[in-house]
């Protein structure tokens, strides 16, 4: 029993190693949202094309969805925007965007360029829709279950992989 | 004496704050502004992650300056308006992190070191002075014939003269 008392220290270094082990492998920018599990805010925003559709909370729910934040300022956005327009063709759940505070021109010429994978597009010029969502880093995307409720947020592009390995399945778990 | 106010004012420039508060932020009831500053004080800016609000000129940061002034000015207490931000961010907006349930380990956790570590040594002292009275007093000791040797050494030995 003594002799235990000598293996303390021991262990006591292999759970703080463990500890930085994990911790030093996961990614400090990259915070939980504090609405995962919760209803979407309450928000109301303004076509960002004339004649389109704005969005709003009362938009979501119903279906799977995908909300995405973006910005023609936003470099990532360009590196995602392929995966979006590739997600989009491929008619998997309604991609709904939120345009987050950019010049109405600048945000028109860049998805007249690019090509526009949103059904409906929010315009936040304040950002104050973004502040409700806990938006902090655009791009920022969230998948929204029938209920209306944020189900999964991924801060930054969504590369293939991140696509491939969580949000496809995840789309396809909430649709059953 | 001009010169002297110059050296007043050089010394005492590091001294205010660096801070990122834009004239037009600033609230016209001062009391106000003093509650938004020292609220902006303990908000994270989430672009930055380790300034305040108060500190960041991230664009961000300048949003939730005006935002906290905005709640402040429709009547929000100091704690509304942070549960307003937490609801939206999650605890990590505040830099301090908040007093419960799932933070204890985190405020306490550096007293439980202290006091295991007291405890530790209070046992460990303990034992040895219980196993040295029961061992005794077994430091070496000079023989008689040594301590005749070291006498005559020091006799001879005047030192370097």
């Amino acid at each position: 029993m003594p002799r235990l008392i000598f293996i303390l220290p021991l262990l006591l270094f292999g759970t703080i190693a463990a500890y930085f082990a994990v911790g030093l492998t996961k990614d400090p920018r990259i915070l939980p949202s504090a609405l995962i599990d919760k209803p979407a805010p309450e928000f109301k925003l303004p076509a960002l094309h004339d004649g389109g559709s704005g969005l709003a909370k009362s938009d979501l729910g119903g279906e799977v969805k995908l909300v995405n934040v973006f910005a023609s300022w936003c470099a990532p956005c360009k590196v995602e925007h392929p995966v979006l327009m590739l997600f989009s063709e491929r008619n998997i759940a309604p991609l709904y965007g939120i345009n987050y505070k950019d010049k109405k021109a600048d945000a028109t010429a860049w998805l007249k360029q690019l090509g526009d994978p949103y059904q409906r597009i929010g315009q936040d010029l304040s950002g104050r829709a973004g502040i409700d969502w806990g938006v902090y880093g655009v791009p920022e995307t969230y998948v929204i279950d029938r209920e209306g409720r944020i189900r999964y947020r991924h801060v930054g592009p969504v590369l293939p992989e991140t696509l491939e390995n969580t949000i496809l399945p995840l789309i396809e778990e909430l649709k059953k | 004496m001009r010169a002297l106010f110059l050296c007043l004012a050089i010394l005492l420039a590091p001294m205010t704050e660096a801070n990122a508060v834009l004239p037009d932020e600033v609230l016209a009831d001062p009391l106000l502004e003093k509650r938004a500053r020292a609220l902006s004080k303990n908000i994270r800016c989430l672009v930055c992650q380790n300034q305040s609000i108060d500190d960041s000129n991230a664009d961000l940061a300048r949003d939730l300056r005006i935002l906290v002034r905005e709640r402040l000015v429709v009547g929000d207490s100091d704690s509304a308006v942070l549960d307003y931000l937490i609801v939206r961010y999650g605890d990590f907006i505040m830099l301090k992190p908040p007093f419960k349930g799932s933070t204890y380990i985190l405020w306490f956790g550096p007293l439980i070191v202290f006091v295991l570590a007291i405890i530790g040594l209070t046992i460990f002292f303990r034992r040895r002075r219980v196993q040295m009275a029961e061992v005794g007093d077994t430091s070496p000791r000079l023989s008689s014939e040594e301590r005749d040797r070291l006498a005559r050494l020091l006799d001879k030995d005047e030192g370097p003269a």
